[in-house]
């Protein structure tokens, strides 16, 4: 009996028919047939329990929601906090909340003006957009093949027909994709100058963290620039540190027009998105400041929150924590990739930003699943199921990534012994 | 209207304690590979450290002074600079790196380092105490945090930096040598209990150590002291009267093994004042002996403003006149009783003088009063050997101090004890260590013991993978780009360790 006080379960199974009769059947039916039905009821730290019981460790981090882990207690009490004080707030008027999580968010990116909040990164990404063909007076959107920036109205045009076509939101003719890693490809389009904005994550995490060629994006902004087009990071998965620096584009010499971040700014426990714009940018703002209204966007608790989470991403001792990690999994990772030759063949690696790629068409989706018997939960690229996608926190210690790396090594027999078998053989 | 109320309308949570965890979390990383480093890295990154902190002594003294007002900047000076140089040398042979074989009884040890060790630093002695500790860590292959009094902290903190700046320039990982910025009991005492350290090294009050012994970590604490020193009639009394002198005036007295009682028999205390106003002690009068006890003691409670503080600055506040170049201050309690409150122990350059009418009665006398610093340290000035023994042999310490400055004697530094500022006190004192603690006390050996009649040749097998080789991995982490930056971080790093590698070469 799983009694919440609210709403009760007899078992998983229970839940698991309600969840595919009310909620999504699709779902449901997808995760257990490969083979990680998960159900995740408590979850602590860089933890997670499913509803049998399993624990679980955390390397999935819903792209980096989970940064500090789950309910990380300096957070929560930050929002509890937040609660005896603030609400959502009125999206009419100036805020406190607001005013000081956007200069705090301003100030980690100084050649930026305003920060504009929304409700998650999608929304960040309309907003990205709408400011872009603002700026530009044109309309026409670039992004890469294979980038991924949402799921609503503009951004799911940017990304792959999977999820635009179902929905009839495809827009071939006002959004164009370029091969990435293929700066030429991109000046082709720009050159006829009618693009408004190109949009592109600083490492493309749908598609399994392809790392970009030397020099790529730096190019691809310069063309930019040229051609008077305005040059959008999507931060979403490579803000907040996650790369060795507070936000991914910082690393690679770039100063973009526009960039978006989500997910792990709220902390992973009140939704809230920003899009950070320069000054010309940003004139709609001036020109008329309820252009672009959301009334979920940039609530109080979620500025709060979220003014906390740069602050600790901000402590130094966060910092080396974060160069540890990754220098931990940059050498155990090397080590076990000599023991799985066979089948574990390359490390995408920026930070704690990492995709493992195995030498089979679904692979990672294999390993996926002999990770989860063996305690780990990470989520194969749906862009590339050829790529892991390899996620651990800021704040991880020692022994949690020791821990990782003993279950990962016992788990590649189980991952070969499922890659053997028929049913994943393409 | 300027609202005036400026208390935060919401509640922030402890900035504080969340970044002392985030500094554990950090010394276990350290700990991790520094635990694999070589002997030779290792007496590598301890002699930067110990030149690190010798270069910076006298200013860390000076600023512990004005920091505390505690004791004498000079002293200071050269109990920090004793704390890096001389501590490295008395313990360089000692390996604690390489696994040891015995042959014969086909053992083999493989050292196994704590991991994280959390370190009490006191108000009275912080900066020595940090060089000391750090250095034990260093050469016992173990990560500290270091938490200092807040009344030193600024000091500490400072002289923490310093050494870890060393420590990471000759090639140790980040995060070796930390330190607590704003402690605060509540912090402290999380910290102690928390399950990611793994010793707590507690100097301070008897109340710090006991929350150390209570907090369910392996800990090393140290006791209070309330050293006796007798006098015999068989003693040279003037060089017996300048030891005492000299041992009570060195930083006005605010190491743990100093004399808190000068004891003699009745037929020498003529002889003993005598020398002792020679020496440049001022002897009181019954009248000043009153003064004196009132003022060092608000009913039975010590008086805090006076420890530390110069015979001199004491006298005055007290009311007692004596000349400026008075160096320590002696109350005479005739009779050696037990409830005097002048017979406790004083941080402070202020020594009771008291005489028994034959040494079965100083025995007595100085086994009750040492209980009151259980298992700390004692000092016998004489030449009648059989007496010295009975005294240590009957008195509940675990040093007796033989015609030498107890202060400085005690602590390894007028003596061939080992170098300390953790004075362990041993079953007596309610500690798990008896002795001047030393890296030796921060490992612990895995043993491979073959069965008796079982044929082995320890010699021959390979040990080499008890260390690991320093690897140089391209670091994934990116940084912030900017074309001035031609040179790596550890490039830059490299740099240093060949820069040292030489210095030290340059030196056999």
């Amino acid at each position: 009996m799983f009694n919440y006080g609210y709403f009760s379960f007899d078992s998983k199974e229970d839940l698991l028919e309600k969840a595919a009769e009310y909620w999504n059947p699709g779902k449901v039916s997808f995760w257990k047939g490969v083979g990680t039905p998960m159900v995740i009821d408590r979850r602590e730290g860089y933890q997670l329990f499913d509803m049998s019981g399993k624990r679980l460790i955390d390397l999935h981090l819903n792209g980096g929601t989970y940064n500090f882990g789950h309910r990380h207690p300096e957070l929560v009490e930050v929002l509890k906090s937040g609660l005896d004080y603030f609400d959502m707030g009125n999206h009419w008027f100036p805020s406190v909340a607001r005013a000081a999580f956007a200069e705090k968010l301003v100030k980690t990116a100084p050649h930026m003006k305003y920060a504009i909040f929304g409700a998650g990164g999608a929304e960040a990404v309309e907003i990205a957009i709408k400011t872009a063909r603002y700026a530009t007076k044109r309309k026409k959107i670039v992004s890469i093949v294979n980038g991924y920036h949402g799921h609503s109205g503009l951004s799911v045009a940017t990304g792959d027909e999977r999820f635009s076509k179902i929905f009839l939101a495809d827009r071939p003719d006002e959004f164009i994709k370029v091969p990435f890693n293929d700066a030429d490809a991109l000046e082709d389009v720009l050159k006829k100058g009618d693009v408004a904005g190109f949009i592109i994550e600083t490492i493309p995490a749908t598609a399994g963290f392809p790392m970009p060629i030397n020099g790529y994006l730096k190019t691809c902004q310069d063309l930019c620039h040229k051609y008077g087009t305005k040059f959008i990071s999507d931060e979403v998965q490579t803000g907040l540190m996650r790369t060795g620096v507070m936000w991914g584009w910082q690393g690679y010499d770039l100063t973009p027009d526009i960039f978006v971040c989500g997910k792990g700014l709220g902390g992973g426990l009140y939704p809230i998105s920003a899009c950070l714009v320069t000054e010309e940018c940003g004139q709609w703002q001036v020109e008329d400041g309820a252009a672009h209204i959301s009334t979920a966007g940039g609530s109080e608790l979620g500025c709060l929150v979220g003014h906390h989470v740069i602050e600790m991403l901000q402590r130094p001792e966060v910092v080396s924590n974060i160069d540890f990690v990754a220098q931990f999994f940059a050498t155990s990772m090397a080590e076990m990739m000599k023991r799985h030759s066979d089948l574990f063949v390359g490390v995408r690696q920026r930070g704690v930003v990492l995709g493992l790629e195995f030498d089979h068409p679904e692979g990672a989706v294999a390993v996926s699943r002999a990770l989860y018997e063996n305690g780990i939960w990470a989520i194969f690229s749906s862009l590339d199921k050829r790529v892991l996608q390899f996620k651990p926190g800021v704040v991880k210690d020692v022994e949690l990534c020791q821990e990782i790396m003993d279950r990962f090594d016992s788990a590649m027999p189980r991952a070969r012994q499922l890659l053997k078998s028929t049913r994943w053989a393409s | 209207m300027i609202d005036r109320n400026t208390e935060p309308r919401l509640n922030v949570p402890d900035r504080d304690l969340s970044s002392a965890r985030m500094k554990v979390n950090r010394a276990a990383w350290a700990a991790k590979y520094y635990q694999r480093f070589d002997r030779n890295n290792v007496l590598l990154i301890a002699e930067a450290v110990a030149k690190a902190g010798y270069d910076r002594a006298a200013e860390f003294a000076d600023w512990t002074v004005r920091e505390t007002g505690f004791g004498v900047v000079e002293h200071k000076t050269l109990k920090n600079q004793l704390s890096t140089h001389n501590l490295l040398d008395f313990y360089r042979d000692m390996d604690l790196v390489t696994p040891r074989v015995d042959q014969e009884h086909k053992i083999i040890e493989i050292p196994k380092p704590a991991g994280v060790v959390f370190a009490l630093a006191p108000a009275t002695n912080p900066v020595s105490t940090i060089y000391y500790k750090a250095m034990l860590a260093v050469l016992s292959r173990n990560a500290i945090v270091i938490s200092p009094h807040p009344l030193a902290k600024e000091c500490s903190v400072e002289a923490t930096r310093h050494l870890a700046r060393a420590a990471e320039a000759a090639g140790a990982p980040a995060g070796l040598i930390q330190c607590v910025e704003n402690p605060t009991v509540p912090l402290v005492q999380d910290i102690m209990s928390s399950d990611k350290i793994d010793v707590i090294m507690a100097t301070g009050g008897d109340a710090m150590v006991r929350a150390a012994y209570s907090s369910g970590n392996p800990a090393l604490g140290v006791g209070s002291g309330n050293a006796v020193a007798y006098v015999d009639p068989s003693a040279q009394v003037d060089a017996a009267a300048r030891c005492l002198v000299d041992s009570k005036s060195f930083d006005n007295s605010v190491l743990c093994t100093n004399e808190s009682v000068c004891l003699t028999l009745e037929e020498n205390r003529g002889n003993v004042e005598r020398a002792l106003r020679t020496a440049g002690a001022y002897i009181c009068n019954e009248a000043d002996t009153d003064r004196l006890r009132d003022y060092l003691w608000n009913g039975e409670n010590f008086n805090v403003a006076a420890v530390g503080k110069s015979a001199v600055w004491i006298a005055e506040k007290a009311g007692i006149r004596v000349s400026p170049s008075v160096k320590i201050l002696v109350p005479v309690v005739a009779t050696p009783g037990q409830d005097d409150l002048l017979f406790r122990e004083k941080l402070c350059p202020v020594l009771t003088l008291t005489a028994a009418i034959d040494f079965q009665q100083a025995m007595t006398f100085a086994k009750h009063t040492a209980k009151r610093g259980a298992g700390h340290s004692a000092a016998f000035h004489g030449e009648d050997h059989t007496r010295l023994v009975a005294f240590s042999n009957e008195v509940p310490v675990y040093r007796v101090v033989v015609n030498a400055p107890c202060s400085q004697g005690a602590a390894g530094f007028a003596t061939h004890l080992p170098p300390s500022f953790m004075i362990g006190t041993g079953f007596a004192g309610r500690s798990s260590i008896g002795e001047n603690v030393g890296p030796q006390h921060l490992v612990h050996w895995t043993r491979i013991a073959f069965g008796r009649d079982v044929p082995a040749d320890v010699n021959g097998i390979d040990l080499s993978a008890t260390i690991a080789p320093v690897t140089n991995i391209t670091s994934p982490m990116a940084t912030h780009t900017r074309p001035s930056s031609s040179t790596s971080r550890d490039e830059l790093r490299q740099l240093i360790l060949e820069e040292l590698r030489n210095l030290k070469e340059g030196e056999l």
